[in-house]
């Protein structure tokens, strides 16, 4: 099996943010949240580094 | 003889305001250790119904697709710090590390890229399934509802 950078990327920054979303937070609105907001952290991260890559290789 | 009722009552209200407690002390061991033996289950237990699933959900999917892309699962005593450390978050996954070891699977291919991804999946796993037995914990614990 292989999966892109990308896809592996997004499958963690998934799972990550359903587990930091249910344990950091106390109430289920206030979990949902979280892990929208680190989900939106991790694939934004990708996508900022995935640039800056691109900015140096160019 | 009111004395003595007064004595039952107090040793009745007593008692069964131990159990609870007695039972929190109980879950608040067995919850985080069968959590980290099976991912979600110490949610489980405390009929956490939809964490419980969603947490083993999201550690199963890590594990076994980092296994899937041929990710390495480490060894303890290999003597070199950087695979300590991989095997210190690899065994944060409990009964699916033991598991994957008994059946010597997660040897690791390096000449394949996407593999050190699977490898990097197993210890996220491994890592992500402590910080939820710990949830567990605070849950039997009472710090957390």
């Amino acid at each position: 099996m292989e999966l892109s950078h990308f896809s592996a990327a997004l499958i963690f920054a998934l799972c990550a943010s359903v587990v930091f979303g249910i344990t950091q937070k106390e109430k289920t609105r206030d979990m949902v949240n979280y892990a929208a907001y680190c989900f939106a952290l991790f694939v934004g991260g990708v996508i900022v580094a995935g640039w800056a890559m691109w900015l140096i290789k160019h | 003889m009111p004395p003595t009722s007064k004595t039952n009552v107090e040793g009745v209200a007593e008692r069964t305001s131990k159990v609870p407690a007695q039972s929190s002390a109980v879950m608040s061991v067995v919850a985080p250790a069968v959590g980290w033996l099976v991912p979600g289950l110490g949610h489980l237990i405390q009929k956490r119904w939809i964490r419980g699933l969603l947490i083993a959900a999201s550690i199963f999917v890590l594990f076994l697709l980092g296994l899937a892309l041929q990710g390495k699962v480490y060894s303890p005593n290999t003597g070199n710090i950087l695979d300590i450390l991989g095997f210190i978050g690899d065994v944060g996954a409990g009964g699916l590390y033991i598991v994957t070891k008994g059946l010597n699977a997660g040897e690791g291919a390096i000449h394949i890229a996407t593999a050190d991804y699977g490898t990097k999946f197993i210890i996220a796993a491994g890592l992500l399934n402590i910080i939820s037995a710990i949830d567990a914990y605070h849950i039997a614990s009472g710090k957390k509802q």
